[in-house]
């Protein structure tokens, strides 16, 4: 704690000997504070409920409209059935003859008809109403075997989607906890109660305890969230974009734990400069900007891998940018690792400056104290 | 014994505090004087290790203090402050928390304490709902819930109404009589006065005066007397070698040496009846003034 200098870092020889075990104690009761109020918060539950709502509501439509029949009706006369079934894409109806089958054609209860012809080298006939039913004859179509050189990957669509609900979330979550941080920061300083904190317990304590539970918080919430979202693909039958999404969710879990902290300890140190909820706003919109910044680059940039491949180790936007190359398989084994050590050093040195910021800023209460006063002490 | 030695501190240029130093002995209530701006909060946060000195550095019982010797101490910021929205008892029990009690002893102290400021029909209220005395007794509270083997308050009676100010009086003599070194600071030298046994008086960053009560008025003492007789004290000012500052019929306010003390208490046994007759103290406000000149 740099605000008691030298008095402090003389240990005293009576010094109680549970002392260094205490703080622990002290930052986990800083915590468990930090989760009853925002637990009792109402805007807190609203919102979370909300949230999570919305995930479940996205995984269910997606579900219900992969899950919709797209296949073409024929109706189908007696051997021929064998051909459309194995076509992928139609649904045979069966119809007694060749006759039954053209009255349902006529009828418009069915797109086509497939009826047996022996003289045909198919062995089948089409039979249509007014024009050549291009998608019956294309699953009909017998195609040689395609080897790609080079495989596209996923689905453009589904990238989008998947560059999107990693933004989304890591912004979300970044900000209405950093911006709770943030407010619970200055409560304590506009109210005063931070002089009685600071005469018990250290600055640091304070903060860890701060940033531990509100990122346990935050956690939590993605934790259910990405339950929620596995729940919900394999009950709906989902299971091929599960496979697909599988490691790189698990990675962004990971990402998101230390990104978050990292955030959140931006956030702490900011707000520490101000001494009034309503410059809480200013003093934190620069650490906003940073957590705004890889939502629109991924969405913008979800396709374009030099952008990628930055992002994924610039520690700001590792937790959007290296999931996502995960997912479209263009990071080898050992990039996360890679990427996740720069998080963590990174993470480091923003805590320690972080809390070197809102120990040396808590007591300055008036005018926003500047940020060169609050490195220096 | 708190001990305060040396200590210096500038902000920014300007020496708030420069080479103070004193003791609080235990068992006593020592009272902090000084006008605005003279140092009492910085001194104070300075004991508490909430501000860093440039030099100089703070004992108990002659070891320098660590934090863990401060989780042990009870303050009382000038600028007072709790959770605005979290519960009375809640927000007590959760600071003797902080300053280690297990959870049992703290729910158990901030009961007690509570009952005895008066508190406990609102222990469930959250604290902005109280009125600003109530807020008040809670703050005390706050200081005193993990029994604090030292106690540092800064203004503890501002705010209160007379009942309250005997209340918390009281509390604290309580607490001094169990040996706990007891720091207020106070702008009101009648209470001040009226309650401590030892004084401090500071005036710009540096002490000017600081021992027992008694001790200073004796030494800021002039040889001065004050009479008061059944008759008129007029004569009193034809007396060789005394000079009357005061005079009021049966009264009369004069300075003179011991022994010019002596004959005016016989002549006026002479002339008849004296109500009273008595060497003449001044007052705290009084020694104030002088040393801070």
């Amino acid at each position: 704690m740099t605000t008691t200098g030298t008095t402090v870092s003389a240990t005293a020889p009576n010094a109680d000997p549970a002392g260094p075990a205490a703080p622990r104690g002290v930052v986990w009761l800083v915590a468990e504070r930090e989760i009853i109020s925002r637990l009792r918060s109402k805007a807190f539950l609203v919102s979370t409920g909300i949230l999570l709502l919305a995930v479940l509501a996205s995984v269910l439509v997606g579900g219900i409209v992969s899950g919709i029949d797209h296949s073409t009706k024929v109706a189908v006369v007696g051997s021929a059935a064998s051909v459309v079934d194995k076509a992928e894409g139609l649904k045979g109806v069966e119809a007694a003859d060749t006759s039954a089958a053209e009255k349902l054609v006529r009828e418009k209860k069915v797109d086509a008809a497939v009826v047996p012809d022996e003289s045909a080298a198919t062995k089948v006939k089409v039979i249509a109403l007014d024009s050549t039913p291009s998608d019956v004859m294309q699953a009909l179509s017998v195609y040689p075997e395609v080897q790609l050189l080079k495989p596209a990957g996923q689905n453009p669509l589904l990238i989008y989607f998947v560059a999107l609900g990693f933004g989304i979330v890591f912004f979300m979550s970044a900000m209405t906890f950093g911006q709770t941080i943030a407010q619970s920061v200055v409560e304590e300083k506009q109210t005063r109660v931070v002089e009685i904190l600071l005469s018990t317990i250290s600055a640091r304590a304070l903060m860890t305890g701060k940033v531990l539970g509100n990122s346990i918080m935050a956690f939590a919430q993605i934790a259910v969230m990405a339950l929620l979202t596995t729940g919900g693909l394999l009950a709906t039958g989902q299971k091929l974009l599960l496979a697909n999404l599988g490691s790189s969710v698990v990675w962004f879990v990971v990402f998101f734990a230390i990104g978050f902290i990292m955030i959140a300890a931006l956030y702490a140190a900011t707000a520490a400069l101000v001494s009034r909820q309503e410059d809480v706003g200013s003093a934190t919109a620069p650490v906003m900007m940073l957590v705004l910044l890889p939502y629109i680059l991924v969405i913008i940039f979800n396709n374009n891998p030099a952008v990628l491949a930055v992002m994924s180790y610039v520690p700001f936007s590792a937790p959007v940018g290296m999931p996502m190359r995960l997912f479209l398989g263009s990071a080898a084994w050992w990039e996360p690792l890679l990427s996740l050590v720069v998080l963590l050093a990174t993470t480091a040195v923003v805590i320690a400056l972080g809390s070197r910021i809102y120990s040396n800023s808590l007591l300055r209460t008036g005018a926003k104290v500047k940020l060169s006063d609050a490195l220096k002490g | 014994m708190l001990e305060v030695n040396e200590i210096s501190r500038s902000f920014s240029g300007t020496r708030v505090l420069d080479d103070v130093s004193f003791a609080v002995r235990p068992g006593r209530m020592t009272g902090f004087v000084g006008a605005n701006g003279a140092g009492k909060t910085t001194t104070m946060r300075i004991i508490l290790g909430v501000l860093s000195a440039d030099s100089g550095a703070v004992t108990l019982d002659g070891a320098r203090l660590g934090e863990s010797d401060r989780r042990r101490f009870g303050y009382m910021p000038e600028e007072r402050g709790l959770y605005p929205k979290m519960k009375v008892a809640e927000q007590i029990t959760y600071l003797a928390r902080l300053h280690g009690l297990a959870p049992n002893a703290a729910r158990r102290n901030t009961a007690e304490l509570l009952e005895r400021l008066g508190l406990t029909e609102r222990a469930g209220d959250p604290v902005e709902r109280l009125s600003l005395g109530n807020q008040q007794r809670a703050q005390i509270a706050a200081a005193l819930v993990h029994d604090p083997e030292v106690l540092i308050l800064d203004e503890p009676f501002s705010g209160l109404d007379p009942l309250a100010v005997e209340t918390v009086q009281a509390v604290l003599k309580e607490y001094a009589g169990r040996g706990v070194p007891v720091l207020f600071s106070s702008h009101q030298l009648d209470i001040v006065e009226r309650i401590c046994d030892d004084l401090v008086i500071i005036s710009a960053g540096s002490i000017r005066a600081a021992g027992e009560r008694e001790a200073l008025r004796e030494a800021h003492s002039e040889p001065r007397f004050e009479i008061l007789l059944d008759g008129d004290a007029g004569w009193i000012r034809d007396e060789p070698g005394v000079t009357v500052l005061d005079f009021d019929g049966g009264y009369a306010l004069f300075d003179t040496d011991t022994d010019g003390a002596q004959r005016v208490l016989q002549h006026a046994l002479a002339r008849g009846p004296v109500a009273s007759f008595a060497p003449h103290r001044p007052t705290l406000a009084q020694i104030f003034k002088e040393v801070i000149r």
